[in-house]
């Protein structure tokens, strides 16, 4: 198998291609979702795997795995260019946490990793998330990050005790939990209605 | 936004304890036995680290009881690094494994590395909060230990080696055993469960899904990038690197390339790089050369 097989392998029917940053942690969750919703996925691991991509999701994993990940590949550069080009970004945990003023600096927000504790005190619990319809939303919480500061851009979507887990600045969304493991598909689907990529097959009938 | 209040929240679930496994996927989990080596473990992209008094090839050169490690040594690889940190209890001793629990470690190693307090039962995880992983030496094994609680499936190979062989058998006979399953009629299933001597539900389900229920490492004699790239083609999810890190000439640099090598297993061009230059790997042990009673996969029922 060549590096440009790897590299670019797309899956999907839809014309939008979705990246997804495959350094390490549940990237084939996600392509798993957003191939059931009818859009194109490519796994991101060096530069090249960034071009032409109508959004990006960073997924959950470890943050300081992917934070080395993202600098032996020279991705951060490329990622900040796309990000202020206005590139869609979803991170969930991991990702939310790559996303914030410390690392990638996309997000104007602080977070605090493992911010629930230890593996022990991870969690499921549901909730429900403003511009999210159909009730409440089930999240699984995995030794999870929550945000302690943000900028004005930045809206709260959902908080658990007092703490904000979901928030979005205009086309970026970041969970603190993975919804890429539930089994449901409305927080992909919200953040490719944000992105303006959720294919018409894929709209609520 | 939504002001939800107190939230009822469902602690350790089996989701969140399989969640973890699925988090350090694609990711390399180091042995280490100080917090120093912990600390380069991490900085060399560990996705966690497992902490224990002896890495298994030293295990094998002193001989004796190997058992559950000083919660004191736990304890300060659990403040030096904030990625998980894992830690083995010895197979059926509960007790050791209540202790790892109580010091909140991340995910509890049942390891035929250390040595067997029970020559029937493994530990009942069920009953514990603590994620579990198991080791494997094919899919029957693998089921029984997911029936017992198990979150997380390695293989056993033959730890503290540098010898691949045994994990790749293991790996083989897994994928093998799964494929088996996926050919076969519903009603050829029970037979099967039989034959494997595992639970009848987890055969029905590997068979619909064609894959395990839960994240598959490979474990037990990587000490090389190809090793890594090699075991992540077999169709391992991730790799645990025991004595291959820090017996080798070079563990902080060696450790970068194998958690490279891990990331990039499809990309040769890659593997052949981060494989550059790396210094002497640990010293080995050729596995056909050990006698019956030195092998440490076959301890486990």
């Amino acid at each position: 198998m060549s590096a440009t097989s790897v590299s670019h392998r797309a899956q999907g029917v839809g014309s939008a291609v979705v990246g997804v940053l495959a350094l390490q942690g549940d990237f084939e969750a996600h392509e798993r979702v957003l191939t059931g919703l009818g859009v194109g996925t490519r796994q991101v691991r060096v530069p090249a795997d960034l071009d032409g991509l109508d959004a990006l999701v960073l997924p959950g994993g470890e943050s300081t795995v992917m934070t080395l990940g993202v600098e032996r590949e020279g991705l951060t550069a490329p990622l900040r260019e796309l990000a202020a080009g206005g590139l869609p970004i979803f991170g969930t945990c991991a990702g939310m946490i790559m996303l914030d003023r410390d690392h990638l600096g996309i997000l104007d927000v602080a977070t605090q990793r493992n911010a629930f504790g230890r593996q022990l005190h991870s969690f499921e619990a549901s909730f429900r998330l403003a511009g999210v319809s159909g009730g409440p939303v089930h999240a699984i919480f995995i030794r999870a990050p929550w945000v302690t500061e943000l900028g004005p851009a930045v809206s709260v979507l959902a908080e658990v005790d007092g703490h904000p887990v979901a928030v979005r600045q205009g086309r970026v969304l970041a969970l603190s939990f993975h919804p890429e493991l539930t089994g449901e598909d409305r927080l992909h689907r919200f953040f490719l209605s944000l992105a303006g990529l959720l294919p018409a097959s894929a709209k609520e009938t | 936004m939504s002001t939800n209040g107190h939230i009822a929240r469902d602690e350790s679930t089996f989701t969140t304890k399989a969640g973890l496994a699925e988090m350090l996927k694609g990711g390399v989990i180091m042995d280490v036995v100080t917090a120093e080596e912990a600390r380069i473990a991490e900085a060399a992209g560990a996705a966690a680290v497992m902490a224990l008094e002896r890495v298994p090839a030293d295990i094998r050169r002193d001989g004796g009881v190997a058992r559950m490690s000083d919660p004191e040594m736990i304890q300060g690889i659990q403040e030096a690094v904030s990625i998980p940190v894992m830690a083995k209890a010895r197979i059926g001793h509960f007790a050791e494994a209540q202790v790892l629990e109580a010091l909140e470690v991340d995910y509890i190693d049942e390891s035929e590395v250390l040595t067997p307090a029970d020559t029937a039962n493994h530990i009942d995880k069920w009953a514990f909060k603590a994620p579990f992983v198991c080791g494997a030496t094919n899919l029957g094994e693998a089921l029984r230990r997911i029936g017992e609680g198990a979150a997380m499936i390695r293989s056993k190979g033959e730890a503290g080696t540098g010898d691949i062989v045994n994990a790749v058998t293991h790996l083989r006979r897994i994928r093998s055993e799964i494929r088996h399953l996926t050919v076969l009629g519903p009603e050829e299933l029970a037979a099967a469960a039989k034959e494997l001597q595992a639970p009848l539900p987890l055969v029905r389900q590997v068979a619909a899904d064609g894959k395990l229920p839960v994240v598959l490492f490979c474990a037990g004699g990587i000490a090389t990038p190809a090793d890594a790239s090699l075991v992540m083609q077999l169709g391992a999810e991730g790799v645990f690197v025991g004595s291959g890190i820090f017996k080798s000439s070079d563990p902080e640099r060696r450790a970068r390339a194998i958690v490279e090598a891990t990331t990039h297993y499809a990309d040769p061009a890659r593997v052949a790089a981060a494989s550059t230059g790396l210094g002497a790997a640990m010293e080995s042990i050729e596995t056909s050369k050990l006698e019956a009673e030195q092998l440490l996969s076959p301890r486990g029922w």
